[in-house]
């Protein structure tokens, strides 16, 4: 069979997949051994087709005539489209499995398979936009990828604040893909066709590139969550069902990255102000992202502004890649590239991790408030050290996967800043304490988060009675964490999956080797490194059993320093874990406090609470809306709701169109 | 990667003389109070003393609390693996290898934190806090004082760009030298819980950060992590004075030089802590910003006076 029919057999078996869960109605448990078996088909498939593009460097291209205007169905494959394919199923099926586990409390419901079907479709829709090559295929697809994530989001329906959330997210989807169809209308005018490949050749004007740039940015930035248009996205993201969280936050907003990779490839040679635009973007939602993080108390949210900081951190390295290019440093180019697209893979990985354990705490204990969490770790082993792992993974230790792209990106940050010149080297200079901070704070709120929710004492009688859960949910954890594992101690396999799209993006040929400063020779020494770590540790826990065999070795209630009646109410919140960081940038990020102090002798209750509002929401969504709320009230008058009124419009409208047709 | 088989000997000035420097503090700042001090090796002696006991654990604490004192050792041994001795070349060297060697500090920063938490103390909670705090606020100075050094050396290997860098080939930079050694000093000050940011021998829980985290543990654990504190010491003080010492010369006087920096550093902290009082809380990210404008401003003079 060649490529072309396995990758289109996987999105085929999704949506025939998501008709049959439509058809299981009440029998919900049919419903997810559909979409898991689908999954599991379209994984197999797509891989395989995949893994075959990237290991003979051969694409291909399809193309069929279609009913609709303007449009051809044109599909095609290439290393950018395998990567993200792969990187798609693969990652759906531990999702399906994880879900599967998730959903099953809710019993058999019609709504419910529903939600499989709607997440079949998002699955499919993933993978026809990937291999899409024309812009009314891509569109379609883009959109059936929003439709269907704001039926996943709004699952649990019945709570206002989920209904809400869903409904910003629709909004600003649709926000998002507005500016990419005046993108698309505005790129296919000029080049006469819609198709990839026309628009690959259309000459554009310097101006005309700039506008495109910027409907792009706007457009697949609102679906990556690039600051400031994230604002949806630790609304969505927490509202959802937990296996669709991963997948949305894993997978889902990374085709906005997929689609700034494509328009830049489409585009040409990209002038050097769209690497410092992608830098700039990317640093702050990198640092944004992280300090909002820090200061949340929901666990799912925190893990969601966390989402807005690594895609941050993507399209740091992808800018830094892009300027490298532009300043005639490929090597550094491709390094940086390397970095952004495999951190693609590692963060699908790890906050799909996150949010399966995450999700597995906060629905045991049935709240997602941190404050009332505490020592999991010894009611759910599995769940908790899951979390443990992912949270190292995410702050970029080594061993785990994390640190190997992190590292790939600081090369091309430290390369482009060593061997380029003037303004260039020193941007990518300044960009280095940028990512060094933003690692220092996400291991702060990773301390925090695993700390505060996993370890301790339970802080509420919720959190007492949590259990472990289901086999369904526990097994893709350990998969996931193993995979997170498995890229770190085998990064330079993981490494050529991404290879030919980073080449194409730093704009060299496939002949062209890897270079220093970043020689598959370094990226091995990094392996060596973890492994080296992996192994020195095995000999101090051994070298500890064995100092400790023969003495006593007894239990005791923790050091209160004195203290004699310590509860579980006296341990540090997750509040206080943050304030030390979040104290010297109140005036930065406003917080709204509340207090009541202690006063007099014998005091009253006492009370403090914090809340910080996102300033996107605040300085720009907010005006905006209610900026249009009296734009739109201005229209209210012509309303009257009496009919004669609404004739006399349509005669007016009629006078007006005969006239014009007149005088022109 | 490939490097001589006797290169490997550059990590046994850490591991053996290490807690020695704890000792020269140690002595130092009882000279200074005219007192008569605990004897130079006495670190050793504490070190020997709790491998050799047993260990009490909390309830509360789980395997996390158990395993974090050896990841944390571990981590900060193999950062070691990539720092100079003298005259001795790193065995572990390739480019890039200073993001690792900066990571695997957070990584043993990491595992002490955790192991923290673990325990459900109030006091411990706060000692992590803070240190979790401080040291986010250390890393970007600690990023641009490698980003200083690198940018000098033209290389990203610790190993070349230590083994290189020196008085002599920098006589042109000594501005930019001597604003980066100070903020690294004021890190390496941080990093290491010392006077002015945290006080080691303080009695009150409440005021201390790295020692009210490790409240809970005992014997070997404990060992590990006091064993890992000064190794770390060590590693700082092994940038600080590589940095600034002449490179060449015979490999006798050079390494004696470079013990010599190293004892010298010890002194120097010594001095500060005799000198100073531990800063309020809140003035502690500002002594950070401080080090990481004097980190700024030396990238600024290079790349001003990089320009031909």
């Amino acid at each position: 069979m060649n490529g072309a029919a396995l990758a289109l057999a996987a999105p085929a078996s999704l949506l025939l997949g998501a008709l049959l869960s439509l058809a299981c109605g009440r029998r919900s448990g049919a419903a997810a051994w559909i979409a898991l078996v689908a999954a599991s088909f379209a994984a197999v498939a797509g891989i395989t087709s995949a893994m075959a593009a990237l290991s003979s460097g051969a694409g291909w291209s399809l193309e069929t005539a279609w009913s609709l205007p303007w449009a051809t169905f044109s599909v095609g494959m290439d290393g950018l489209s395998a990567f993200f394919l792969a990187f798609i199923l693969a990652l759906a099926v531990p999702a399906a499995a994880y879900g599967k586990g998730y959903l099953a409390h809710e019993g058999g419901s019609a709504w419910t398979s529903a939600s499989w079907a709607f997440f079949q479709i998002l699955v499919a829709s993933m993978a026809v936009v990937v291999l899409a090559r024309d812009g009314v295929l891509f569109l379609i697809a883009w959109e059936g990828m929003s439709v269907a994530s704001f039926f996943l989001v709004i699952h649990d329906h019945r709570r206002r604040e989920v209904r809400s959330d869903a409904l910003v997210y629709l909004v600003a989807t649709h926000l998002g893909a507005a500016a990419l169809m005046a993108m698309f209308g505005l790129w296919g005018r000029g080049a006469g066709s819609l198709a990839f490949a026309a628009l690959q050749g259309a000459p554009l004007s310097r101006t005309v590139a700039w506008v495109l740039f910027l409907l792009a940015l706007a457009g697949f930035g609102s679906k990556a969550g690039l600051a400031p248009f994230h604002v949806w996205l630790p609304k969505a993201h927490p509202a959802a069902p937990s296996h669709v969280s991963a997948l949305m936050s894993g997978v889902m907003i990374k085709m906005g990255i997929y689609g700034l990779m494509r328009f830049i490839l489409l585009a040409g040679v990209p002038p050097a102000g769209w690497g410092y635009t992608l830098l700039g973007m990317g640093a702050l939602s990198a640092v944004g992202g992280v300090l909002y993080a820090l200061a949340q108390h929901d666990l799912k949210r925190l893990l969601a502004y966390h989402s807005v900081e690594n895609v941050g951190i993507i399209t740091m390295g992808l800018g830094a890649g892009l300027l490298a290019r532009t300043a005639g440093m490929e090597t550094v180019a491709l390094a940086a590239l390397c970095g952004a697209l495999l951190h693609v893979l590692n963060h699908g990985l790890f906050k799909s991790l996150l949010f399966y354990s995450g999700g597995a705490a906060a629905h045991a204990a049935g709240t997602r408030d941190m404050e009332r969490l505490g020592g999991l770790l010894r009611r759910m082993p599995v769940t908790g050290a899951a979390f443990l792992a992912g949270a190292a993974a995410i702050c970029a230790l080594p061993p785990f996967n994390g640190f190997v792209s992190e590292w790939l990106i600081y090369s091309g940050l430290f390369g482009g800043a060593l061997r380029g010149a003037g303004t260039v080297s020193a941007v990518l200079f300044v960009t280095l304490p940028v990512l060094a901070l933003v690692g220092g704070l996400a291991l702060a709120c990773f301390a925090k988060a695993s700390g505060v929710v996993f370890l301790g004492e339970p802080r509420s009688e919720e959190a007492a009675r949590c259990k472990e859960v289901s086999p369904w949910m526990t097994l893709p954890m350990a998969a996931t964490a193993l995979a997170c594992a498995g890229v770190g101690l085998a990064a330079p396999w993981a490494v050529r999956l991404v290879a030919p799209a980073a080449r194409a993006l730093a704009g060299l040929s496939r002949a062209a080797a890897w270079g220093s400063p970043v020689g598959t020779g370094a990226l091995s020494a990094v392996v060596i490194a973890g492994w080296m770590l992996v192994i020195l540790t095995g000999v101090l826990l051994g070298l500890r059993r064995l100092l400790l065999r023969g003495k006593t070795v007894s239990e005791a209630p923790t050091w209160g320093c004195g203290y004699a009646a310590p509860t579980a109410r006296m341990q540090y919140t997750a509040s206080s874990f943050a304030q030390p960081l979040l104290a010297p940038l109140a005036r930065l990020m406003r917080p709204s406090l509340r207090k009541k102090r202690p006063k007099g002798i014998f005091p009253e209750r006492a009370s403090f609470s914090s809340h910080y509002d996102d300033p996107a929401d605040r300085g720009i969504f907010d005006p905006a809306v209610r900026l249009l709320e009296r734009l739109a009230g201005a229209l209210r008058p012509l309303q009257q709701g009496r009919l004669q009124v609404y004739l006399l419009y349509v005669l007016l409208t009629l006078v007006a169109l005969l006239a014009w047709e007149v005088l022109t | 990667m490939t490097a001589p088989w006797w290169n490997a000997l550059a990590v046994l000035p850490s591991l053996l003389l290490s807690p020695l420097l704890l000792g020269v503090i140690g002595k130092t700042k009882a000279l200074v109070a005219g007192r008569k001090g605990a004897p130079l090796l006495q670190p050793y002696m504490d070190l020997l003393r709790l491998l050799g006991k047993g260990a009490v654990y909390s309830r509360t604490a789980t395997w996390v609390f158990r395993a974090a004192p050896a990841v944390s050792l571990a981590a900060i041994l193999l950062a070691g693996f990539m720092l100079p001795a003298g005259p001795l070349a790193p065995p572990l060297a390739f480019p890039g290898d200073l993001v690792l060697f900066a990571y695997l500090l957070a990584l043993s920063r990491f595992a002490v934190i955790a192991g923290a938490m673990d325990t459900g103390s109030a006091f411990e909670g706060m000692g992590a806090s803070r240190e979790a705090a401080f040291s986010a606020f250390a890393e970007p100075a600690f990023f641009l004082v490698l980003g200083v050094l690198a940018w000098e050396e033209k290389s990203l290997s610790l190993g070349a760009i230590l083994g290189g860098a020196d008085v002599l080939s920098w006589s042109a930079q000594i501005p930019p030298l001597a604003l980066a050694a100070a903020a690294l000093f004021l890190i390496l000050l941080a990093e290491n819980s010392r006077i002015p940011v945290d006080d080691p021998t303080t009695h009150l829980e409440l005021t201390m950060i790295h020692e009210v985290m490790v409240l809970d543990h005992s014997g070997p654990d404990l060992a590990f992590i006091l064993y890992g504190s000064a190794l770390k010491l060590w590693l700082f003080s092994v940038v600080l004075v590589s940095m600034l010492m002449p490179a060449g010369g015979p490999p006798w006087a050079s390494m004696a030089l470079f013990l010599g920096g190293m004892a010298g550093v010890a002194v120097l902290v010594g001095l500060v802590e005799s000198a100073m009082a531990r800063l309020r809380l809140v003035r502690v990210p500002q002594l950070l910003g401080l080090a990481a404008v004097l980190a700024g401003l030396a990238a600024l003079l290079l790349m001003a006076g990089g320009v031909p």
